[in-house]
């Protein structure tokens, strides 16, 4: 069962760009398109550079796919699903997140929250 | 040992290297133990550039040998050893040293010696020859203590040589026996012409000139008396009147030599004896000596085959020649002085801009049998394959030497060409040998230079290469994608016009006028990066935030843990002592390690994206500014301490070096921009390694642009001399400026002219003489972009809206608990992997 967790409002996010949060330990990267009002949640750790750096890399879309290009190497990770596009073996983690009444909120399951 | 046999090879000139290099190309490598005697000390060189040696080209720079060639490919190589004997009966050939090899193949590469006319006084001193490295040395002595320069003989090389004399900033001369200037390859009217261009740049020509003697002068060295009774006072005499085979060493051994010189060879370079071949300027085929350098590799093109078993045939050699004589054009093709039966002769003759150029057609004008050029040689390419290739010449042949009053081509398009036909002919690359590179992958014009060394020798096919390629490849279907990426159908300079013409301020209105989807990082710091040089706004408004890498975001460059780097500016290298202590303070409160670089200033390591804005706070109030050394924009301006305190020093380069990185601080780039100031000659700033790169001398400032360090290093070329300080920056705004509009993203300054069209004399041609007539524009454009500078960092931490940025996380102060820290040399560096299972870690609060 997904509980919403509150993480912070809408002005704190960067349009067009990432910013990381700190949520039950872990550290989220969160994208924030303003003209289609989408957020999107990966793992901030990127696994090539093993640096927490994947709020950092710019966003855009590749053959239709959302994507977030690590700002050290340059992989591709799909902002939906987590996947890298580079090499097939390698999943980060993408999170249920949305926008409610002008917050942003993160979907845990509930033994997690 | 093994059964191989041995092939030595005496003379390692271009000619004898060229053999070596397609030896050990072919399927004969093998087959056989290679030695080779070199009577210079230095192994084979470019003796055609020779005299770039003058303009600060190295002698090893020259060099044509691959650094290990020689180890790599097992070849014994005698340097500074001359062969002095050869034994027939035994097959031995002994040096001057007492070195004894047996050969079972003997090649015969030793070139030509300077012919010296036996004028009485010829051996004095100061009188000296034009072919290796040390008569170029000797030169350069030779100047120091003189004013005036004579070259004796008006070809080819004697103005090659009198460009040598201009350079070491003598006055100069050129005595010519002949009644005209290059009087094997120009009819009267072109040699004319060629004369008032080269007068025209300060050299006297004396034609028609008989030297008998030369002896003691009053104001000068020596005095050179003439046929003529006139006489002439010159400090140097230099000898260039022609070669003479060196084949003394043939003769000894009784090889047929020519009446007049020369080893004879047969079409397989064999000489008399069927074990020796001789190729280069030292061999004599069909009674005629070959000076030039592609007829002698197109011998040991031949030699080479034979001994792989193959059959291939030396049957002569196009003399056709081009070349950039002191500036000015010069062509030569086939039969320029319409010797042949019934030749017709079309001629073309602008005196206002000195242009002259000849046709020479066969009696019923369908065949071009031979041409000169004179101060326009672009025709030369398509005039050469005509003449090569035997094409039918159109309907008017004078349509190829008439200036072009309409936008209709007289061209040879490259569909014309035969497969057979020549492109490259130092490297002997045919039409069908690009074609089927191309076949083979190669699309660009870089991979295809690579590929078939069409080219890379003299440079001249270079458009010819890239119209055959671009016909080739639409041909064959392939579409030269030049999309900068899948959201936008442009190249990054069709971006530029776009935003520029358009007035388009933003990515958002961008995309939605001229692309499609959301943008990549590959488009959008491409665009953020034109918005910026075009308009020059912040570059973290809202608006370009999302299109900025993560190093323009933070305005610092991320290191590989995810921290930051910190570059205060450092105008021209030049610190306080006091600024030098306020940046040790702030890297000492936050444990930053500290290292100095390349580009004379300090770099700050090690700072989570917390501390960004507290570095800077501390640093602005100390007076520093931000060094963009996260952006592709200018990075440094390097400079040597210049005349202010160096001994040599003839300018003052800090100065200089200050003035230009506050002028074009800030100024964003597609690549990385760095320049240097030399306050003299002696180039201690390595200004020659920047995209611009200025030296001092006594007359002005001397302009380098183009060069690289890097991956791919590359010599700036000189673009423009003896500069007053106003001048060299109106350039420089124009240079930069035509950068920003034209290049690929990420592409450097050296290689955006590498590309270029037209290449070095094509920028000049903008920059100087506003050939596109944008000369303003550009100058307007740097005016923007200097006048609306700001210091981002500055501007970012007056704004707590633009601070909410750097800080870890959006939800907590905690900071990354990822970034560790080690000790080593007494300064903090990130842990590694082990480290940080291993050691004690610094936590840093």
């Amino acid at each position: 069962m997904l509980k919403w967790q509150d993480i912070c409002g809408v002005a704190d996010l960067q349009p067009n760009s990432g910013v990381c949060a700190l949520v039950s330990g872990q550290q989220i990267a969160i994208f924030y398109l303003p003209k289609t009002d989408t957020v999107y949640a990966i793992d901030n750790y990127d696994p090539f550079g093993k640096a927490n750096v994947l709020s950092r890399g710019l966003i855009g879309d590749i053959g239709g796919q959302p994507v977030v290009a690590s700002p050290l190497y340059k992989q591709h990770f799909n902002l939906q699903t987590g996947a890298c596009l580079e090499d097939e073996t390698v999943q980060i983690l993408a999170y249920a997140i949305r926008i409610a009444n002008g917050r942003v909120e993160m979907g845990l399951m509930e033994q997690q929250a | 040992m093994s059964n191989k046999q041995t092939v030595v090879v005496i003379g390692n000139g271009m000619v004898g290297q060229n053999f070596l290099a397609g030896l050990v190309n072919s399927t004969a490598k093998d087959a056989f133990n290679i030695v080779t005697f070199c009577e210079e000390p230095r192994a084979a060189y470019d003796r055609v550039h020779l005299s770039s040696f003058f303009s600060g080209t190295t002698a090893a720079e020259l060099s044509l040998v691959e650094d290990g060639f020689f180890e790599q490919h097992g070849i014994t190589i005698h340097l500074g050893d001359k062969a002095a004997t050869i034994d027939r009966a035994t097959k031995t050939v002994t040096s001057a040293k007492g070195v004894q090899v047996q050969y079972d193949k003997l090649i015969l590469a030793t070139g030509s010696y300077p012919f010296v006319p036996p004028v009485p006084g010829h051996e004095r001193p100061s009188c000296l020859v034009y072919r290796t490295i040390e008569d170029l040395e000797a030169m350069v002595a030779t100047a120091k203590n003189g004013k005036v320069g004579v070259v004796v003989g008006g070809g080819l090389l004697g103005l090659e040589a009198a460009k040598a004399l201009v350079d070491l900033g003598l006055e100069t001369h050129v005595v010519e026996f002949a009644p005209r200037l290059m009087a094997v390859q120009l009819d009267e009217a072109g040699g004319a012409m060629l004369r008032l261009k080269i007068e025209a740049l300060g050299v006297t020509v004396h034609t028609g000139k008989n030297t008998s003697l030369i002896t003691d002068g009053t104001s000068c060295v020596n005095k050179m008396c003439f046929a003529d009774g006139e006489e002439l006072e010159t400090d140097m005499v230099l000898f260039s009147a022609g070669i003479r085979p060196r084949d003394d060493i043939a003769r000894s051994c009784g090889l047929e030599v020519g009446a007049r010189g020369g080893i004879v060879i047969d079409n397989q370079c064999k000489t008399s004896d069927p074990d020796i071949y001789a190729i280069g300027e030292c061999a004599l085929w069909n009674g005629m000596i070959f000076g030039l350098v592609a007829p002698g590799y197109a011998m040991a093109r031949t030699v080479v085959a034979e001994l792989a078993g193959s059959v291939s045939s030396f049957t002569g050699a196009d003399m056709s020649t081009k070349l950039k004589l002191m500036g000015v054009d010069v062509a030569s093709i086939g039969d320029a002085h319409a010797k042949t039966a019934g030749a017709m002769v079309y001629t073309y003759q602008n005196g206002a801009s000195e242009v002259y150029k000849r046709l020479v057609v066969s009696s019923d004008k369908k065949m071009l049998l031979g041409a000169v050029l004179v101060g326009d040689a672009s025709g030369y390419g398509t005039l050469l394959q005509y003449y090569i290739n035997s094409i039918e010449l159109p309907e008017n042949p004078d349509a190829l030497i008439l200036p072009s009053r309409s936008d209709e081509s007289v061209g040879l398009g490259p569909d014309a060409l035969p497969m057979s036909a020549q492109i490259c002919s130092c490297y002997d690359v045919s039409k069908g040998a690009i074609c089927q590179a191309i076949e083979g992958g190669c699309t660009t014009l870089g991979a295809l230079k690579a590929e078939t060394k069409a080219a890379t020798g003299c440079g001249g096919c270079a458009a010819l290469l890239k119209s055959v390629m671009n016909s080739e490849l639409s041909k064959q279907g392939f579409e030269v994608n030049t999309d900068i990426c899948e959201h936008f159908a442009y190249t990054r300079q069709d971006l530029y016009n776009l935003i520029r013409v358009g007035e388009i301020k933003t990515f958002d209105a961008l995309i939605e006028q001229h692309g499609k989807g959301l943008g990549c990082e590959i488009c959008k710091p491409a665009v953020g990066s034109i918005l910026a040089s075009q308009w020059n706004d912040y570059i973290l408004s809202d608006e370009h935030l999302g299109l900025q890498d993560t190093n323009d975001t933070f305005l610092a460059n991320m290191q590989k843990d995810g921290t930051y780097s910190v570059v205060p500016r450092i105008t021209g290298g030049e610190i306080s002592p006091d600024m030098l202590i306020a940046i040790g303070q702030v890297g000492k409160k936050y444990q930053l390690y500290t290292k100095i670089t390349g580009g004379q200033r300090v770099d700050l390591f090690g700072a989570r994206v917390d501390q960004l804005p507290h570095i800077w706070k501390e640093l602005i109030d100390a007076g520093f500014e931000s060094g963009h050394a996260y952006g592709k924009s200018l990075r440094t301006v390097k400079s040597c301490v210049g005349s202010t305190w160096c001994r040599y020093g003839v300018d003052d380069s800090v100065s200089l070096a200050i003035e230009l990185e506050n002028r074009y601080k800030g100024l964003r780039s597609p690549h990385k921009i760095k320049f240097a100031v030399s306050g003299c000659t002696r180039e201690c700033a390595e200004a020659q390694s920047k995209d611009v790169g200025i030296i001092a001398t006594e007359t002005g400032w001397n302009l380098y642009v183009c060069g690289n360090g890097g991956m791919k290093p590359r010599h700036a070329d000189l673009f423009a001399t003896s500069l007053d300080k106003e001048t060299l920056i109106k350039y420089i705004d124009r240079f930069l400026s035509f950068y920003v509009r034209t290049a690929d993203r990420l592409q450097r300054t050296s290689v955006w002219m590498e590309n270029m069209e037209g290449g070095l004399d094509y920028l000049k041609s903008v920059v100087i003489e506003d050939k596109l007539g944008l000369c303003e524009q550009l100058e307007m454009q740097m005016l923007h972009v200097i006048d609306t500078y700001q210091c981002e960092w500055k501007t970012t931490i007056a704004d707590a809206e633009k601070l909410k940025r750097f800080r870890h996380f959006i939800n907590s102060d905690q900071p990354d608990d990822r970034v560790v820290f080690v000790e080593e040399r007494g300064q903090l560096r990130p842990a590694d992997e082990e480290e940080r299972k291993h050691f004690e870690l610094v936590e840093i609060a």
